[in-house]
């Protein structure tokens, strides 16, 4: 069975304030770093998955995402998947 | 009548809540580990405050899979009343059974004080011990209390009136100070404040007592 292997990213919804990325963004600026107008902080999630083909694996990580991984009333998510070994692969 | 108890692993204030449910209130109280599928005879169930499956992913995400809570789904459809205190109302959020999401307080802080709340809807049989615009003051104690939804979830929640409670001093950020909520048939509760806290006057107040005695109202 081919493998693949994938990047999961979640991130808070623009509307959504996140105290933690503001409070990282004032220390940004207390160790001179100046400029960075925005820090919003996310999650990235590594993932390997057995599935017959790509498609499917990513409709898996799809209904993973959606249901587990993010809170949609909250959160945006974006999925990156390649085949992670092709020699298995006949 | 019987209440139950769900204790997750990780559940810390499960044997807070039967002993003002059990203790304070008289009512048969039995727990439910997070397993069981088994819902027969109970009246009302409450999820508990704590770190359910240590609040990991998001807190209540991994809980809202939990195999007792696909029965609590149809214990709700069925008309059962169910309590969600402080991470029982953030599983509750992520079941879907009520609408918003908890996020981070505002100012970062994990907060344990006792809070003035306002009843803003005596809708639902869980405030039946109140009229609209009684003050209650109850302990809240959490680090993501934040209530957000959106701006259509929220004139929702006001034209159905199912806004309960909301914070006098708003502490944490929540959208339009909301502290409770329910949904729109009112058998399900969803608080950040701690009603079990807040039943026996030798710990600092019984304004909790009318919320618990909602579970057989």
């Amino acid at each position: 069975m081919p493998q693949f292997q994938a990047r999961v990213l979640v991130s808070l919804r623009p509307s959504v304030l996140d105290p933690a990325g503001e409070a990282a963004r004032s220390a940004a600026q207390r160790i001179g770093v100046e400029g960075v107008s925005k820090l919003r902080i996310g999650k990235s999630v590594d993932l390997a998955i057995d599935a017959p083909d790509e498609d499917e694996a990513r409709r898996r990580l799809e209904v993973l995402s959606d249901r587990l991984l993010a809170n949609p009333v909250i959160e945006d998510w974006s999925l990156d998947i390649e085949p992670l070994n092709h020699s298995n692969e006949s | 009548m019987t209440i139950g108890v769900v204790v997750f692993p990780g559940s810390n204030c499960d044997r807070d809540v039967r002993w003002a449910s059990e203790g304070c209130l008289g009512m048969s109280t039995k727990f439910l580990w997070h397993e069981t599928r088994d819902l027969g005879g109970l009246d009302a169930v409450v999820l508990p405050g704590g770190f359910s499956y240590g609040d990991y992913l998001r807190c209540g995400a991994l809980a809202r899979y939990a195999p007792v809570l696909e029965s609590l789904l149809e214990f709700v459809r069925n008309g059962g009343k169910v309590l969600g205190i402080c991470n029982g109302f953030q599983v509750l959020t992520e079941l879907g059974l009520l609408p918003g999401a908890l996020t981070r307080n505002k100012g970062l802080n994990f907060i344990c004080q006792p809070t003035k709340l306002s009843v803003t809807s005596s809708r639902s049989t869980w405030l039946k011990d109140h009229n609209k615009g009684d003050l209650l003051c109850l302990p809240i104690a959490h680090g993501e209390g934040r209530y957000q939804c959106s701006e259509d979830t929220l004139f929702r929640l006001q034209d159905e009136d199912s806004i309960s409670l909301r914070y006098c001093n708003n502490p944490n950020g929540s959208v339009y100070d909301i502290a409770g909520i329910t949904n729109s048939k009112g058998n399900v509760l969803g608080l950040m404040p701690h009603p079990e806290r807040a039943c026996d006057p030798l710990i600092g107040g019984i304004d909790g007592r009318g919320i618990l005695n909602g579970l057989l109202g």
